[in-house]
């Protein structure tokens, strides 16, 4: 069993139900996220359009943060997931500098690594993770890579413009887009404002503790 | 490259959250900077037994007790930094070989060791039990300590190309600047060490494994600096931080005045006018920029939103 992620983004209309189901699901502290929503604007008035994004860990096929971990807190299980022993992070933050996708943050609360674990305490309860349950136009699509008639493996099958984050980094991501332009998934297709957003005017988060 | 696209998308990020803040701090500069005067000293110690032994007298212990020093600063810097710095243990009982941090701390751990016995051993000459002859039992040992510190330096540029999100880091150009980093602090540090029991011939000997080793790291730099941005647009937007009016442009150049270019131009001139000032004062400069030069590539790649 290979689990993997596919989200439609000609579905996804920014309400932001998944991360805020993941942030309940999994008491998420404030200021982290396992699971947000990108909002960037294109085009220029009146001809725009505003795109959502749903990032999360990519649990990738060859993951930079498990290979780095220094004590295996960050290891695969058998259906695929990279998943995260919290008791044994000793918080070097190496899997932070790793990651490529910027999906893995310490928690403030117990100073360790944390991110998503595709809601594997859920799915070893045959539940499906709660940001698929929240979304309400099935823009999440969930299920096993490795089952052709899974609803995730129709997906790609049917689609021809499915993409990963950042192909180039080798890392091979269980975690898929259908429409998606570059101003979606690469950083460095969209400006970002100094000191500005739409709520508010933070732009770089302090990590406090003893750093 | 995508960057070129956004005059016709004049795409902008609304809503997203903050980005964070370094995570690879001055704790971390700290770590490699004194890690590189710890085994660069040992690198030193060991060309000057090869070089000239007898000159060896009276050495011996302070190098290797400097040397021990800075290795504890760089381990007391590298457990601070760690979130869960009581766990530390966690590396040598559920260890995972591919990570380079794990490799670097079991063989920190074993050099760190190895120099404290070679201490004991020269400080408590008349009472080591592990020997009759300390001198020779050090001198033998300073081999392999000096194979292993090979490793040692070098790891820390396995963590950085490991944190693959960091394209600047690349393995070839950080072990060569790791060592060069070694050589350079540690020839440095030998000169201050020595002072008056460095015969003429092997100051000159240390000031020109300064002025190389300045060199070669000036030259790595500049190439990255000049070509790197070819390579991948990640690159060209880290290193557009330390070009024009980027944000951390003039700490790098700092960092590359103190630590190569002036030390460098006064190991030129020592050779020419003999002055033993003039050669320590580069060599100040030399570990003192070092830091600089290291934080600045420390930092860079941080600032890019990864998202």
């Amino acid at each position: 069993m290979q689990l993997g992620f596919l989200v439609d983004l000609h579905l996804c209309m920014g309400c932001k139900g998944c991360e805020i189901a993941c942030k309940v699901e999994n008491e998420v502290p404030l200021s982290t996220w396992r699971l947000r929503v990108k909002y960037v604007d294109v085009g220029t008035y009146p001809e725009t359009k505003r795109t959502f994004t749903p990032l999360r860990c990519n649990h990738c096929e060859n993951a930079p943060c498990e290979r780095i971990c220094p004590v295996s807190a960050l290891h695969y299980i058998d259906n695929g997931i990279v998943n995260i022993d919290k008791e044994r992070c000793i918080g070097c933050a190496g899997c932070v500098m790793a990651c490529p996708y910027g999906a893995i943050y310490i928690d403030p609360e117990t100073q360790t690594a944390d991110k998503c674990t595709y809601c594997a305490h859920r799915i070893a309860s045959s539940m499906m993770p709660a940001c698929v349950v929240a979304c309400p136009v099935e823009a999440n699509i969930f299920g096993d890579l490795e089952d052709p008639t899974s609803n995730i493996s129709t997906y790609i099958q049917q689609h021809t413009d499915v993409q990963v984050r950042k192909p180039e980094k080798g890392t091979n991501p269980h975690h898929y887009y259908v429409g998606a332009s570059q101003a979606h998934l690469n950083p460095l297709a969209s400006r970002r404002e100094e000191g500005y957003n739409l709520f508010n005017k933070i732009t770089t988060l302090p990590l406090g503790g003893h750093h | 490259m995508v960057h070129e696209t956004l005059a016709a998308t004049n795409a902008v990020v609304t809503l997203d959250v903050a980005i964070p803040d370094i995570f690879w701090g001055w704790y971390v500069t700290m770590n490699m900077w004194a890690k590189s005067i710890g085994t660069g000293l040992v690198f030193m110690l060991f060309l000057l037994l090869k070089k000239n032994s007898s000159e060896m007298n009276g050495l011996r212990t302070p190098v290797m007790i400097t040397s021990f020093i800075f290795m504890n600063i760089f381990l007391i810097f590298t457990w601070l930094d760690l979130h869960q710095m009581w766990r530390m243990w966690h590396i040598f009982f559920y260890p995972h070989w591919t990570s380079a941090i794990t490799v670097g701390a079991w063989m920190a751990t074993l050099f760190v060791g190895l120099e404290f016995v070679m201490i004991a051993v020269m400080i408590r000459k008349e009472k080591c039990l592990l020997t009759k002859q300390p001198t020779a039992f050090f001198d033998k040992t300073l081999f392999w300590v000096t194979l292993l510190a090979i490793p040692v330096t070098l790891y820390t540029a396995g963590i950085m190309a490991e944190a693959t999100a960091r394209e600047l880091w690349q393995m070839p150009t950080e072990s060569a600047q790791m060592i060069l980093a070694a050589t350079l602090s540690g020839s440095a540090a030998m000169i201050l060490l020595g002072g008056s029991k460095l015969s003429d011939e092997t100051k000159s000997f240390f000031g020109s494994v300064l002025g190389l080793s300045a060199l070669m790291a000036f030259i790595i730099y500049m190439s990255e600096y000049i070509f790197g941005a070819m390579k991948a647009e990640e690159v060209a937007a880290i290193l557009h931080y330390v070009k024009g009016d980027g944000e951390y442009a003039t700490m790098f150049w700092i960092g590359q005045w103190v630590a190569y270019i002036l030390p460098m131009l006064l190991v030129a001139l020592y050779r020419v006018s003999g002055s033993n000032s003039i050669l320590s004062l580069a060599a100040i400069l030399a570990i003192a920029g070092l830091w600089v030069v290291k934080h600045v590539w420390l930092v860079i790649p941080q600032l890019l939103p990864l998202s």
